[in-house]
Order: C-alpha cells, then sequence, then structure tokens
C-alpha cells in the first residue's frame, strides 16, 4: 500500500519531534495503579482549571484597564457591554474559587494516603511551591477589578511585609510602588497576575508532573506497584494511563463541569464567598469596609494571623502555617503510606486536623469578637499540633501490616445486594393494601414499606461500631 | 566527552572566572530591574500639604482628609472626651507614646498641638486598615469597658480619641501623626512641619 500524504506528513515529523514516544512513555505506557478512586480525579480537574484560567483570563485582559482610574469601570464594563463577558468573568472568578477547591482535595488525598512519602517528596514540595503560586495569582488578580475588597485586601497583606523588622518598611514601599496602594500597584499586579506568575505555575506544574512520572503514582493502599512485576517488566497491578485513566478522568470532568456550570449561572457570587459583596463598590482609600475578610480560600492563614495577639508573631503564624506543610515528608516518621493502614493516633490527629481547618477557615470569615478569637486560638494550636507533634506520635502508632497486592473496592454492582439488605432492614411492609392493583413493580417494594425504627437503630448502631473500629 | 590531554586546573579556572563575571555581570543589571519597582519620582513629588480650614468645625465633629493618598483624620475633641483621656494610661500599650510617630510639638498628654484638635493619619497601625470613629461609651457590640475611640474592623484593634493603642491588641503602636501646623487659628496645614522642626 502507498504511504498516503498524511503518513508522509507524520513521518516528517516524526523523525525530526519525539512525538510518539512523548505519548506513549506519558500516556500509553505509563501505568498507573489500577485501584485509584474518587480522590484521584482532583490532580487532573486542577489541570483543566488552570487551562479554564488561561482562556478566560486571555479573553478578559482584551477588555481590562489596569489602571486606577478605568480600572472598576472597565469591569463593569465587560460584564454589560462585552458580548457573553459575564461568562467570560463569571467563568475566571468562579475557576480560581474552584481551583482552590480541587488543590485543597488534591492536597489532602496527598496526606491521607502518604503520597508526600520517600520517593514522592519533591513531587510534594513542587506541589507547595504550586501553592503558593497559586495564592499570590489569586491575591494579586483579586487587586484588579480595584473594589473595596480588592483594595483594603492589599493594603492589609502588603503591609504584613512591613512586620518584618528592619527590612518590613523598605519591602512594602517596594511592592507597592507608593506609599499607599495606588495606580502604581494595581499596574505592577496585573504584569505579575498575567505574566510573571501564570509562567512560574506552568513550569511548576511541568516539574510535578516530571516528577511523579520518574517515581510512579501512589494509591489508596500506598503500596509500590513497581515491586512486582510481569515478565515483561509492567507492574502486576499497574494499568495504562491511557485509555482506562483519561477515560475515568473525562468521567470526573463531565461532573465537575455540572456543578462549575451550576454556579456560573445560577450562584456565581456564592452568596458572597466567591465574590464579596464590598467589591462591588468602588475603592475608597479613606475608608475600611466595616468588616472585611478574605476571599474564603485565606480564611484559615487569616484566622491564624487574627488569632496571635502580636504584629511580627502573628505574620510569623500564618506563614508557619505554610511552611509546616512543605516539611510534612520530614515530619511524619512512620514508614507506611497510607490511612488504611496506619495507627489509630494518627486518624485521630488527621481527623482533629480536618475539622480545625474548615473551623480557621469559618471563623477567618467572622469578624474579630473576643470570643471568637479565643476559640480560633485553640484550632490554631490543634493544627500547629498536629504538625509539630508529628515525630513523637507517629512513632506510637500502632500500625496494621500492609498488603503485598493492591485492594479494589467493591463497585455499586457488587455494594447492591447489600444496600437492598439495608434497606429491607430500616423498612418494615406496610399493611396498607395495593391500591388500584396496577404493575408497578418498582413503586409497590419501595412504597409498600413503612419505616423500621427498631431496625434505623440497628443499622445505625453497626455504623458506629464501624467508625470506631476504623478509628482504632 | 575525551578529557585527554586536557589541563583540568586551567579549564577549571576559565569556569571559575566565568561563573563571577557572570554573576556580577547579572548584579549590576538587577539595580535597575529592582530600583524600577520603587516608588517614581512623581509618586514621591505628589505629597504636597493640604489645608483644613477648620472655622465651621464643630464641637465632637470628625473631618476626613487625604494627604499622600491616606486618610487624616481632624477631631474636635469636647471637654468630657478630654477628662477620660487622662484616666486610660493603665490600660495603654504605650500611654506616653514613646515608641510612636509623631511630630515634637504632639509629643505630648493628649497628643496634639491644641488640646481639642486631634490630627492622626487613619491607617490602623498593624496592617493598615482605617479604623472606625466610635465615639460612643460602651455601646453593646465593644462592651462596657469601651471609653470612645477608634476601632479596627480588620483584626479588633482599640485607640482611645487620642489614637493611643489599648494593650492586647495586634496593634503595637499608637497611630501616627503627621506634621502639621496652624497658619491661623482655624487653618491647618497637614503635611508641613512646624517652623523650626523637620519632618
Amino acid at each position: 500500500m502507498k504511504p498516503s500524504r498524511l503518513n508522509a506528513c507524520g513521518e516528517w515529523v516524526l523523525d525530526r519531534f519525539p512525538l510518539a514516544s512523548l505519548w506513549k512513555d506519558h500516556m500509553t505506557h505509563y501505568y498507573a495503579p489500577k485501584n485509584f478512586n474518587f480522590w484521584y480525579f482532583f490532580g487532573s480537574l486542577a489541570l483543566l482549571v488552570l487551562v479554564n484560567q488561561f482562556i478566560t483570563g486571555i479573553l478578559l485582559t482584551m477588555n481590562y484597564k489596569p489602571d486606577a482610574k478605568l480600572a472598576f469601570d472597565s469591569v463593569e464594563y465587560i460584564m454589560r457591554d462585552v458580548s457573553w463577558g459575564w461568562l467570560v468573568r463569571y467563568m475566571h472568578s468562579t475557576g480560581a474559587s474552584a481551583f482552590f477547591i480541587v488543590v485543597y482535595l488534591h492536597m489532602f488525598r496527598g496526606i491521607m494516603y502518604g503520597s508526600f512519602k520517600q520517593p514522592r517528596e519533591l513531587i510534594w514540595i513542587f506541589g507547595m511551591l504550586i501553592f503558593v503560586a497559586l495564592m499570590a495569582e489569586a491575591f494579586m488578580g483579586y487587586l484588579l477589578p480595584w473594589g473595596q475588597m480588592s483594595y483594603w485586601g492589599a493594603q492589609v497583606i502588603i503591609s504584613l511585609f512591613s512586620a518584618i523588622p528592619v527590612i518590613g518598611d523598605d519591602l512594602s514601599l517596594w511592592l507597592r510602588g507608593d506609599y499607599v496602594v495606588s495606580d502604581a500597584t494595581l499596574n505592577r499586579f496585573f504584569a505579575f497576575h498575567v505574566i510573571a506568575v501564570p509562567l512560574v505555575l506552568v513550569m511548576l506544574v511541568f516539574m510535578h508532573i516530571v516528577a511523579l512520572h520518574e517515581v510512579g503514582s501512589n494509591n489508596p493502599d500506598g503500596i509500590d506497584i513497581k515491586k512486582l512485576k510481569d515478565k515483561d517488566g509492567i507492574p502486576l497491578d499497574g494499568i495504562p494511563f491511557h485509555p482506562y485513566y483519561s477515560v475515568k478522568d473525562i468521567a470526573g470532568v463531565g461532573v465537575f463541569l455540572i456543578f462549575f456550570a451550576t454556579i456560573i449561572f445560577y450562584m456565581p457570587e456564592m452568596g458572597g464567598y466567591f465574590l464579596e459583596h464590598a467589591n462591588f463598590i468602588p475603592a475608597d482609600p479613606m475608608k475600611t469596609p466595616e468588616h472585611i475578610a478574605p476571599l474564603w480560600y485565606f480564611t484559615p492563614f487569616y484566622a491564624i494571623l487574627r488569632a496571635i495577639p502580636d504584629k511580627f508573631a502573628g505574620v510569623i503564624g500564618m506563614g508557619g502555617a505554610i511552611v509546616v506543610l512543605f516539611l510534612l515528608p520530614w515530619l511524619d516518621r512512620n514508614p507506611v503510606r497510607s490511612i488504611r493502614y496506619r495507627g489509630g493516633i494518627y486518624k485521630k490527629a488527621l481527623a482533629l486536623f480536618v475539622i480545625s481547618f474548615i473551623a480557621l477557615g469559618y471563623l477567618g470569615t467572622q469578624p474579630a469578637t473576643p470570643v471568637m478569637t479565643n476559640i480560633a486560638r485553640v484550632f490554631t494550636a490543634i493544627y500547629f499540633g498536629f504538625f509539630l507533634l508529628m515525630p513523637i506520635y507517629t512513632r506510637w502508632e500502632k500500625t496494621k501490616p500492609v498488603p503485598e497486592r493492591v485492594t479494589m473496592d467493591l463497585t455499586l454492582e457488587e455494594q447492591f445486594p447489600a444496600i437492598c439488605e439495608v434497606f429491607e432492614e430500616i423498612t418494615e411492609a406496610a399493611s396498607a393494601p395495593d391500591d388500584d392493583g396496577h404493575q408497578h413493580a418498582f413503586r409497590s417494594v419501595f412504597f409498600s414499606r413503612r419505616p423500621n425504627p427498631e431496625g434505623m437503630r440497628n443499622v445505625a448502631t453497626r455504623l458506629a461500631k464501624k467508625l470506631k473500629k476504623s478509628l482504632d | 566527552m575525551n578529557n585527554e590531554g586536557v589541563d583540568q586546573s586551567k579549564r577549571q579556572f576559565l569556569t571559575t572566572a566565568l561563573t563571577v563575571v557572570g554573576a556580577v555581570g547579572t548584579g549590576y543589571l538587577a539595580v535597575p530591574f529592582l530600583s524600577q519597582m520603587q516608588p517614581s519620582v512623581k509618586a514621591m513629588a505628589a505629597s504636597a500639604p493640604v489645608d483644613v480650614d477648620l472655622s465651621k468645625m464643630e464641637t465632637g465633629q470628625l473631618l476626613r482628609v487625604a494627604w499622600r493618598g491616606k486618610p487624616v483624620w481632624i477631631l474636635n475633641r469636647t471637654p468630657e472626651v478630654l477628662k477620660t483621656l487622662t484616666t486610660l494610661d493603665s490600660q495603654l500599650a504605650d500611654p506616653k507614646s514613646l515608641e510612636s510617630i509623631q511630630p515634637e510639638n504632639s509629643k505630648n498628654a493628649m497628643r496634639s498641638i491644641k488640646p481639642e484638635i486631634f490630627v492622626a493619619v487613619g491607617l490602623c497601625t498593624h496592617l493598615g486598615c482605617s479604623p472606625t470613629f466610635r465615639p460612643e461609651v460602651s455601646p453593646p457590640d465593644l462592651g462596657d469597658k469601651w471609653q470612645g475611640g477608634f476601632f479596627c474592623p480588620c483584626h479588633g484593634s482599640w485607640f482611645d480619641l487620642a489614637g493611643r493603642v489599648y494593650s492586647g491588641v495586634p496593634a503595637p503602636t499608637n497611630l501616627e501623626i503627621p506634621p502639621h501646623r496652624y497658619v491661623t487659628d482655624t487653618l491647618l496645614i497637614v503635611g508641613e512641619p512646624a517652623e523650626g522642626e523637620s519632618a
């Protein structure tokens, strides 16, 4: 058969660029553990949101004016007069919050399954750098609409740097480029937000993935799948990333987009959490809004800042809350990776950490009353306790034996009989006669049963016992 | 790479020399690049003094003016307020204003040139929010201890009506007082030091 023109073109490229081997190494012959679960969606979703931010961001710069006199109006212009401008802007603003949601879940996955442990310390470090770059990107992007929250948020965060002894005041002056947050600040934040930080982000994402593909993915069992290989050198518990996980991730993308689109179209401000109400008032350097709070993704760290009654120590506490995350691979002394085989003390510590992180996040959105500040102090202590006491309590842990091969979760189909059994236990057949004799199979099974308090109690007790056992 | 017949020490010297020259060059280039982000000449020049006419000011009234882009407050304090201010020392972090920024002519008990007219930069010394003016005594949200003052909504710092910070709050020092002087009895210039004083 004579090769077609198209094939010839393809050959020409492949002789000059290793496209085929790149595709092979990172997609069709990258073997990922076969037991990935729900928690493994968030890495690819983060990539999707990054692409969303790039595309919508580029479109927004076409109509946005980085000038203190024009910025606020240009955003309103995008919202009202630019064709589909509202959609692009809401995709960008919702994307920022979505980014932090998926990244926080992605990080929690890493902590839960020990993905930061040897040999994946560098993946974790690159990931943390991405997180820091993302915070800088979000913070600088939030100044651009030049609303009241933009202005005073930037004022507060830049003032954080002035708490550093000796160089602090000069440093914050250098960052602002003026004695107060002004046009100069807005213009440079625009430059950082659209050029400098995105470039850094892309490079870090690249290194994150290169490092991941060098050592291979972790999994919910925390087992090294490269230990057991077949005669061709393929891990026994590995499956090719493409098509298996590319298809799985597309299903995840579908579910994610349902939520994402719902927020964009029905609740783009998310009750003031994604776009704050005070930011619909143009920046006024003379007056701080009654209650200022950062966007929800910064509030845990903001609550820590407020909980410490000293300017410099507060800034150290806030920075320290992020620095301890970098140190995680060296704080956790337990060689067992996955939470499934770790001791009860670690499970309880992690549960306390999650509770304190969420509580701090809530407290950071609330005004700083004395009671709230004291509660925030308790949770700040738990937050740091989780990390700083880790070298001690991870040594006491009684871990469970780790299996040789990965374990598979039951599929929905396999779980169905058990679900039916529980349903039958918590309900009892009602004596109500079939009303009109029609054959409604589903109706007759589902609606002819009444709740059974006795059975419900039994099921609840069993669940509680199971929960207690899983925490030991 | 074939290293046969290579003078290793010469190669090492050349590598080191190139690295050092490159680092020095980068260092020199960093100066204009980093200085670019300093406030421009225009920004530094835009700090002209502001005239404030006090003739129409009533007792208890607060005026806000902009100076160098910052809010500056001018408060006309009532005799009751001045009396209260003398009783607060034990609750304050820096009652004598030793750690705080103010021109010489305002370094006194009332932190002002004239006892009743108080001038201050309206930015919290913690993280730069503008505190809210709360002259009332013991309002429900701030509690019985509140004697009237400035409350920072961002991080809960308390200041009295002389801009002095209470102890146990995040702000480290008293509110800054800008250089200012009176041209006539009712005309105030903010941003210009009194005669014989440097800004």
